[in-house]
């Protein structure tokens, strides 16, 4: 098992003749993904990656044919809010947005109608979701992964890559790495990717990978006081040193009028028995240190 | 956007009124039966202004309902009291006439145009980008044109935290009869616009959360729907209001929410929202609601499809490399320390410069030079951390995922090539095509580092050598 996306995951990529859509369904697919249908309203009827995938106009139409049930959004922000709603009228399940820059505004009614229809959705302003050795949805580079089972859950993209760079090299593997992004609105949130890895037998041990700005660490070390007792969990927080009201190129970074802060985090981390590391490259060493045996 | 209010909300305007003498506003004007100056109230007295919305831990600390209100994304592009306001008269709402001035000759001027218009007084209030500008003097009354024109000069030029006062904003003071709070924010938590509002308006808003914060109340906006008049008219009966304030309240909380959405706002805040004695043209008093001080901050996602809204971002208040970051593309933040640091994402450049202070080092900046930065964007990144002369060593640090290492290493490569002065640097790249970045900077005799940790190490040490 994993979580979210995994050997049953069948892929629609909205937006696969772009140019960051082509490039990183390619990935998805030399990582063994089954991408099964692209959209791209005009050219249905084509195919794209060389033959390989069949493009549709429409989402409804990608799954009638395919059964497609995981979608992919490598589309603009203007037109992106647009595509996980028609995902959404599609049936699909597991919505990923990679798409950066949509206005939060925008993203409220969205997140509405997602949560209304039951289905979900990653990010947007995200790297998306991989689970080593079975699936990859979105833009993390396949190299840095081995499978495993601890569940990395993160704000942010490159930091990530570090983190879980660092676990692979001390041969921690990893069942699922979700990036759920760093805007304000996001479909997704730390608590409920908890929740998913708490209810999935194959996670052990969990790394959480948050930054400043907004309340999700708090809301998740709350989550994890009562119910992840005995999980082996280490986390680490980007922007100890941040000045405030300073937006550190994420919409959601921010520390605002003294909330927000590093510092407040960690505590409430430390709180729910999180340990908390000083930079990327101490998370398998606390992840061993609380328990966890790879 | 001035030019839409003559089109606003039936119920809400009367008319628009042309101030004799005045070159620089049509004054639209509210509920109420405003003819003169005088009726249309400016601010009065110390401005309250404020530098953010409640704090969480307020909320803990306070008893508040743990999710109730987050802090929003207060980070966007944040505009003036003149240029906000110029956004809620365009919705319709009641916000007295006001002029800019630059200069005291123009403060002179403008207030000369109140007091002849009727007004008994002028309030002259800086326009800074930062809260507490009435406790730093920055605002100030005048009963006379001379005594405005002395105010302004000694406002003008004035320092507040950091900003000098480059212009002033003039108009006929209030006769203000009690002040209320009123909010909307973009509230992450429950992924929804909160409108807030307290009867205890006039001070900081954060004041108010922390000593009495029964006295914020909250409605959430439907996320689907909007914010509904029940909503509105809840939240005005909770801080006190009736009939025919009440109706008043209404119409401007739901301006306040189309303010929001019109704009792609992350916060509009109108404190205080000031209930002000009027004489009407019959000469009856009555008392009516109006928006004496506005603060909204834009989403910079949302900026480029609204047409003019650029042109509120302030320049003259903005460090000079900002509107060059802007050009190239990348996040770069200013900072005090010796060591510029350039990164790809934002996450990971926060992480650089924990870790350099980790280290005992203090990062020049914040520098994100996004996703797939090309070779251009990284020299001319190098040329912004290059034109802070207080840096001493510079640190690299590339995880490639969508960037290529090698396209960073040719803009490295070229941007030392050009560069003015020598400064130390190491370079850390990992991730797509590393193997050809270690090469190309091998080849160009860069110093290099393997992990995040030993680049910020070496980092510090480059720069102590380098003050030594």
């Amino acid at each position: 098992m994993s979580i979210l996306v995994g050997g049953d995951t069948r892929l629609v990529v909205q937006g696969i003749t772009g140019r960051e859509g082509e490039f990183h369904t390619r990935a998805s697919m030399a990582y063994g993904t089954k991408v099964v249908a692209g959209t791209r309203p005009g050219k249905g009827g084509q195919t794209a990656i060389d033959g390989t995938v069949p493009i549709f106009d429409t989402v409804a139409q990608a799954v009638e044919a395919t059964g497609a049930n995981t979608s992919v959004i490598y589309i603009p922000a203007s037109g992106a809010p647009d595509a996980i709603l028609e995902s959404v009228d599609a049936g699909i399940g597991t919505i990923v947005c990679i798409t950066e820059g949509i206005p939060a505004l925008d993203m409220i009614p969205v997140v509405e109608a997602v949560r209304r229809a039951g289905a979900r959705l990653i990010g947007p302003n995200c790297p998306g979701v991989t689970s080593p050795g079975r699936a990859k949805v979105g833009i993390i580079p396949a190299s840095i992964h081995v499978p495993g089972r601890v569940g990395v859950v993160s704000r942010s993209g490159t930091l990530t890559y570090e983190a879980v760079q660092a676990m692979t090299d001390a041969g921690i593997g990893q069942s699922t790495c979700v990036g759920i992004g760093g805007d304000p609105i996001i479909g997704t949130t730390f608590l409920d990717v908890l929740r998913l890895f708490h209810d999935d037998p194959e996670t052990e041990a969990i790394v959480m990978i948050g930054e400043i700005g907004g309340s999700a660490e708090e809301e998740a070390a709350a989550y994890a006081i009562e119910h992840l007792r005995g999980v082996p969990m280490a986390a680490f927080i980007a922007g100890r040193t941040a000045p405030p009201g300073r937006r550190m190129g994420h919409a959601g970074a921010i520390i605002s009028g003294g909330s927000g802060t590093a510092a407040e985090k960690i505590a409430a981390l430390e709180a729910a028995g999180v340990r908390v590391a000083d930079s990327p490259t101490q998370l398998p060493k606390l992840l061993l240190e609380a328990g966890f045996r790879p | 956007m001035v030019g839409r209010t003559a089109g606003g909300r039936a119920k809400h305007r009367r008319r628009a009124v042309e101030i004799p003498g005045c070159r620089r506003f049509v004054a639209a004007v509210g509920a109420g039966k405003c003819d003169s100056v005088r009726d249309c109230t400016g601010a009065v007295g110390a401005a309250p202004c404020y530098d953010r919305v409640p704090r969480a831990g307020d909320r803990r600390q306070l008893g508040f309902r743990p999710g109730a209100v987050s802090t929003s994304g207060v980070a966007g592009v944040k505009i003036q009291e003149a240029d906000a306001k110029s956004l809620l008269l365009a919705q319709g709402l009641p916000v007295p006439p006001w002029e800019v001035a630059r200069t005291a000759e123009e403060v002179k001027a403008a207030a000369q145009r109140f007091l002849d218009a009727g007004a008994g007084r002028v309030v002259v209030k800086a326009q800074v980008l930062v809260g507490g500008r009435g406790k730093a003097g920055g605002v100030k009354l005048a009963s006379t044109a001379q005594e405005a024109s002395e105010v302004g000069s000694r406002i003008l030029g004035m320092d507040i935290k950091g900003i000098t006062v480059r212009k002033v904003l003039v108009g006929a003071a209030a006769e203000i009869v009690k002040e209320f709070y009123l909010g909307a924010i973009i509230d992450r938590a429950s992924r929804r616009i909160v409108l807030m509002a307290s009867a205890e308006g006039g001070v900081e808003i954060e004041e108010v959360a922390r000593q009495n914060p029964g006295a914020i109340h909250r409605v959430s906006a439907d996320p689907l729907l909007g914010l509904l008049a029940f909503q509105a008219r809840s939240l005005g009966l909770a801080v006190g209001l009736r009939d025919p304030l009440l109706n008043q309240f209404v119409v401007i909380a739901e301006g306040l929410y189309a303010t929001m959405k019109a704009n792609d706002a992350d916060l509009v805040e109108v404190n205080p929202l000031a209930v002000v004695a009027e004489t009407a043209a019959d000469g009856t008093p009555r008392e009516r609601l109006v928006c004496l001080d506005a603060k909204i901050t834009l989403d910079d996602s949302g900026l480029s499809r609204h047409r003019g809204l650029e042109a509120l971002r302030d320049l003259d208040e903005e460090d000079p490399t900002d509107a060059q970051a802007r050009k190239l593309g990348i996040n770069f933040i200013h900072l005090d320390g010796s060591i510029g640091c350039m990164v790809n994402g934002a996450g990971l450049a926060m992480t650089t410069m924990d870790l350099v202070k980790h280290f005992g080092g203090e990062p020049a900046n914040f520098l994100d030079v996004g996703g797939g930065a090309r070779h251009e964007t990284v020299r001319g990144a190098m040329e912004l951390i290059l034109a802070d002369p207080k840096v001493k060593a510079i640190l690299v640090n590339i995880f490639g995922g969508i960037t290529r290492g090698d396209e960073v290493a040719a803009g490295l490569i070229e941007a030392r090539a050009q560069q003015s002065r020598a400064v130390p640097m190491v370079v850390r790249i990992v991730g797509t095509n590393a193997a050809e970045a270690a090469r190309l900077l091998q080849e160009a005799r860069f110093e290099t580092a393997t992990s995040l940790d030993e680049a910020a190490e070496k980092a510090v040490a480059m720069a102590k050598g380098a003050a030594r």
